[in-house]
């Protein structure tokens, strides 16, 4: 699995990286987490709002910070 | 399946709408209660007895003063801004940005759409490193450069917390006062932006999207979820919001009790009084640089106030510093000049610098 976060380097964006990285590693998934800072590349998925959570080229979350439940829930889906 | 797709569509419209409703209804029932049973004035008796009673402190000292203050003002002020906040939580759970953006995109307003943008700003939060996304976002719908600048500068103008802080420092009044002039602020500095001209000035990049904007055909599609669904996340993103103020709103509190307690009554009349007519922008161009930490800085403007700091001019210094910060520009950057980011700053500070004066011309 890939999973993107999409953010320029605000506080929220930090916060979105940490906690699914905790997921990843507590949970043995299988993944692959790649950091997207370059606005160009983050507006090719049109969002209005960071941060953003990309699951396999599928944007899950936009502007919020799910909480560790919600994405164990999305990355498990 | 052979259900009438019209009945459903009605049964979910009427879902939709009660749960607004019921936000409403919430919200008007929260203030009766407070009307009614004067909670804030319970509130202040409690503190006193607390201050006086309890702590046992002399009746007329600054220590006491300052305490009655701090502890006053830091519990009504933090329920406020939680209020607020969360009843904006619900207007924005049913408006979120890209139906907001759908909307502008998608209808023809004849002149309105800058208004519009400027009220969707009130209800949109506002975090300055979203505004890039969204600038582009808006751009690739077709909407014109200036109503997205209006958009851009009520969002972080009339937000949430401001609205609440100002509700429990300054009273209902100045708070409407407050809103109305940032909606007009956002509208007019929107309309000269758009007469400029200034897509020239743009970074190649999203000239290119520019150039392929489009405008939107389909209506945006709400996720279908009961407002007991939505709840739980609104009150998340509330209790989040309040947390990160926490610190900012007790510090400066606690400031500001301490001037409260020490300054004598009037003490500024003397340096920045009214007739004085540099005041107004020495404050915005002091308050431009200054970031983000309104919830830090209106609980000590409220006591500047109070000591005879004209009330136009600390509205003007508000505006400048949640409106327009250095973080903020460094975003924009990416997107455009540095010409095009001097004139909108110039522009929006302009316009703040006269709300300001007619401010303390009216009031």
């Amino acid at each position: 699995m890939e999973i993107k976060i999409l953010g320029t380097g605000c506080p929220n964006c930090k916060t979105l990286e940490n906690r699914v990285r905790r997921v990843v590693t507590q949970n043995n998934i299988d993944a692959r987490i790649i950091k997207v800072e370059d606005i160009m590349d983050i507006m090719s998925y049109n969002i209005m709002a960071t941060p953003g959570l990309v699951v396999n080229e599928k944007v899950m979350t936009k502007g919020r910070v799910p909480s560790e439940r919600e994405i164990h829930e999305l990355l498990t889906l | 399946m052979f259900l009438n797709p019209t009945k459903n569509r009605e049964k979910a419209g009427i879902r939709k709408y009660s749960a607004l409703w019921t936000g409403i209804l919430v919200a008007i029932i929260l203030i009766v209660v407070f009307v009614r049973f004067d909670l804030f004035e319970r509130l202040e008796n409690g503190v006193n007895w607390f201050v006086f009673g309890l702590l046992n402190l002399p009746a007329d000292s600054h220590l006491a003063s300052a305490l009655e203050f701090f502890l006053y003002d830091s519990i009504k002020i933090l329920f406020l801004v939680f209020v607020i906040v969360f009843l904006m939580g619900i207007v924005n759970s049913y408006f979120p940005v890209d139906r907001v953006k759908n909307y502008l995109s998608r209808n023809k307003l004849y002149g309105f759409e800058y208004l519009m943008a400027s009220l969707f700003g009130t209800v949109t939060p506002f975090c300055s490193c979203s505004s890039v996304p969204l600038f582009i976002g808006f751009v690739s719908g077709g909407i014109p450069l200036g109503v997205t600048f209006s958009f851009l500068i009520t969002s972080p103008l009339v937000n949430e917390v401001a609205i609440g802080l100002f509700v429990g420092l300054f009273g209902l009044k100045t708070t409407l006062i407050y809103v109305i002039s940032g909606v007009l602020l956002g509208t007019v500095s929107g309309i000269i932006l758009q007469t400029l001209k200034l897509e020239k000035y743009l970074s190649p990049w999203v000239k290119d999207i520019l150039s392929k904007a489009q405008h939107e055909q389909e209506v945006f599609q709400l996720e279908k979820q009961s407002f007991k669904e939505r709840l739980p996340v609104i009150w998340q993103e509330a209790a989040k919001i309040i947390k990160g103020i926490l610190p900012y709103v007790l510090i400066g509190i606690a400031i500001g009790g301490l001037m409260h307690g020490y300054i004598p009554q009037g003490f500024f009349e003397k340096y920045i009084g009214k007739d004085n007519p540099f005041a107004v922008p020495i404050a915005v161009i002091l308050a431009v640089p200054m970031y983000s930490n309104a919830s830090g800085i209106l609980p000590v403007i409220q006591v500047l106030v109070s000591k005879g700091i004209p009330l136009g001019t600390a509205i003007a210094f508000m505006m400048g510093v949640v409106g327009l910060s250095f973080p903020e520009a460094m975003l924009l950057k990416k997107i455009m000049s540095w010409k095009l980011i001097a004139i909108f700053f110039g522009t929006v500070s302009l316009c703040i610098i006269i709300s300001g004066y007619l401010f303390n011309f009216i009031l």
